[in-house]
């Protein structure tokens, strides 16, 4: 395929650092729609603020750069208005967990047909590297100089727990998974969630010496850390710490929100 | 034998809002629920599915604000209600929407503040919220009426000016003439001017959808209509995409400001009641200026000479017509349920040329036309 058929040409160079995972999730998203041959013209990617909230300024579809956390009640109003359109939402750990929390779980609970990919890569990039809610405990960041005293969220129990169709995770090491991942995903009827495990060089990997500080150690950090579900299920807890849990664990075919609503046209129209 | 017209109803302000909506074309609804508002939801959550349009009661009132922009964006007419402190969390919102320049309409039933303040009784303190309640130098349309047949054809204003002028717009009422029930004549579907947005003509690679125009509205092109273009809340040039330009900046900003302010006059609708004659001017909007008009009535049997102006458009100002009806009298009366957001206006608009006398209600009660009337024939 050619990736530059996609891509905004002009709006090269992007502003993502050397090292950064976000291009490699960005061409994940672009071989699986043209493995689906979706129309340019038929999908709108909608982001929220930060890192991941630019990945639209670089695609040649209908795109929207929305506030930060809000990207999916934009994409709800945006699908309910015109089904006919592939709805993606990019966005990352703090703008979909933080500030976006609420829209977060209730886009998964509501179920409506929207296919979010979360770029976690565990900090506030665009803001220089603050912690954020999937910052572990005892981790730095520049708001956290002593390490966090928070907890973190797992994102993908979140949205499983909230009642998304579909959840999975996979790394930007793990390629070939994610892609596969984001395609299922995308076919699945109802609210998806994939969650990216992106990496942060420039802010994370400084602050945190254990992840490695360029690009590639923190991708072989992902491959050396990294144990599939069915794996960590026979593991215990203390042996799964500090792990990244990788596979699916959500897939349902169940109702969406618009066939719900189809039927609630249809009981109106009879009244 | 009298021929009953069965569009003449006795319905809620409220009601007729939700009526009006559907009459303009809205056929998307986002909302969250909020005393005073909620009936205009509870109507369109049963009137919109039977159109097959999309009611959908969403998990707060910044997801609101999201889901009609996003709507819009998909070609919708879009529409979403609430109160003071949901109107206060709408606020960046509002602000993507000037920006992005997506139309849209926000209904705001005043109710008592600041903060939770006086959920179900009235105040007009959100005058200068709904100017500046979001961030940044902007303009902003927002109209206010006075009674419940207002309510209808202010709705379907509303509606035309955001699509006219690709800009969310601020129907400003308040609890009382939200929840008054009173006479209304609805007109027939056929004899209202609906306005829709002005799509493009030209072809994909040559669409800029935040082109410089001379009506300084440029065409607006749906999502999914084959016009793949970037919509940000940054900074942005013609094409849409983010620039630090200061340049392109500085003229985008003036441009979104001046699309309104440069059509004041197609904009800014005032009402005159017994100006002819009058050493007193009123100037009043929505549920007070009802109360101005009873005060003008029973002032003029007893012999004063009292005229009225009511703002039907808070903003953009009403400038120019209140500083020319100033030169007409000697004094000005203001009444208001908050404590004189639009008197300082009046003052700054006639550079304080004449006395200008405030009455002001911030605890939820009406000002009364006795009230009114009492500060008529004070001084005179």
């Amino acid at each position: 395929m050619d990736y530059l058929n996609y891509l905004r040409q002009d709006k090269m160079p992007h502003i993502w650092c050397d090292g950064c995972g976000h291009g490699i999730i960005l061409k994940s998203i672009l071989r699986v729609v043209d493995q689906l041959g979706w129309e340019k013209n038929n999908i709108a990617l909608v982001s929220g603020i930060g890192c991941s909230g630019r990945t639209p300024g670089y695609v040649d579809f209908n795109t929207l750069h929305t506030t930060h956390g809000r990207a999916i009640s934009f994409a709800t109003g945006l699908k309910l208005a015109n089904p006919k359109l592939h709805v993606i939402v990019v966005s990352g750990d703090g703008d979909a967990t933080a500030i976006g929390g609420n829209h977060f779980i209730h886009a998964a609970r509501r179920n409506l047909d929207i296919n979010l990919i979360v770029f976690n890569n565990n900090i506030y990039g665009m803001t220089g590297g603050q912690c954020s809610p999937t910052t572990k405990t005892t981790k730095k960041a520049t708001t956290t100089p002593y390490g966090n005293p928070d907890s973190a969220f797992d994102i993908s129990k979140l949205a499983e727990a909230a009642g998304a169709s579909y959840v999975a995770r996979s790394t930007t090491y793990h390629v070939a998974k994610l892609d596969k991942y984001i395609k299922d995903s995308f076919l699945t009827k109802g609210f998806s969630v994939v969650e990216a495990y992106s990496s942060c060089p420039t802010s994370y990997g400084k602050m945190n010496k254990e992840t490695g500080k360029t690009g590639l150690q923190m991708l072989m950090y992902q491959k050396d850390n990294t144990v599939p579900l069915q794996k960590a299920q026979k593991m215990t807890q203390a042996q799964l710490e500090g792990k990244f849990i990788t596979g699916v664990f959500v897939e349902k075919d169940k109702p969406d929100y618009t066939e719900n609503y189809a039927k609630v046209i249809q009981t109106a129209k009879q009244q | 034998m009298i021929i009953p017209n069965k569009n003449i109803k006795m319905m809620q302000g409220n009601i007729a809002c939700a009526e009006a909506a559907l009459a303009a074309g809205c056929n998307f609804f986002a909302g969250y629920p909020i005393t005073p508002s909620s009936e205009i939801a509870e109507v369109l959550s049963k009137k919109l599915p039977i159109i097959g349009g999309n009611f959908i009661q969403m998990e707060d009132e910044i997801a609101a604000m999201g889901a009609v922009i996003g709507a819009s964006l998909g070609g919708a007419k879009s529409l979403t209600a609430t109160s003071g402190p949901g109107f206060s969390l709408k606020q960046e919102n509002i602000g993507f929407a000037i920006m992005a320049e997506t139309p849209t309409v926000i209904v705001n039933v005043q109710r008592g503040g600041p903060s939770t303040g006086l959920p179900t009784l009235s105040a007009q303190a959100d005058v200068m919220q709904s100017r500046w309640g979001t961030h940044g130098d902007h303009s902003i349309i927002v109209i206010c009426p006075s009674s419940v047949e207002e309510t209808y054809y202010m709705t379907i204003k509303a509606f035309n000016l955001s699509e006219k002028y690709r800009t969310p717009v601020i129907l400003l009422t308040d609890e009382i003439i939200g929840h008054l029930t009173e006479k209304i004549e609805i007109p027939d579907s056929s004899k209202l001017e609906i306005i829709n947005r002005i799509k493009p003509d030209m072809n994909q690679k040559e669409y800029l959808p935040y082109k410089i125009t001379d009506s300084l509205v440029p065409p607006m092109a749906n999502f999914g209509e084959g016009y793949r273009y970037h919509v940000t809340g940054l900074a942005h040039d013609e094409t849409g995409f983010p620039t630090n330009d200061p340049e392109k900046t500085t003229e985008m900003l003036m441009r979104l400001y001046n699309k309104i302010e440069k059509h004041r006059d197609d904009i800014v609708e005032v009402e005159e009641y017994n100006t002819d004659d009058m050493d007193t001017l009123i100037i009043a909007y929505g549920s007070t200026s009802r109360s101005a008009k009873r005060a003008i009535v029973n002032a003029t049997k007893e012999g004063y000479k009292v005229g009225l102006l009511s703002l039907k458009t808070i903003w953009p100002f009403a400038e120019k017509e209140i500083e020319n009806m100033a030169k007409k009298v000697d004094r000005i009366i203001v009444p208001e349920m908050n404590l004189g957001q639009i008197a300082h206006e009046v003052e700054w608009a006639t550079r304080r040329a004449k006395p200008i006398i405030k009455i002001n209600h911030i605890n939820g009660e009406p000002i009364t036309p006795n009230e009114i009337l009492a500060y008529i024939k004070q001084g005179k």
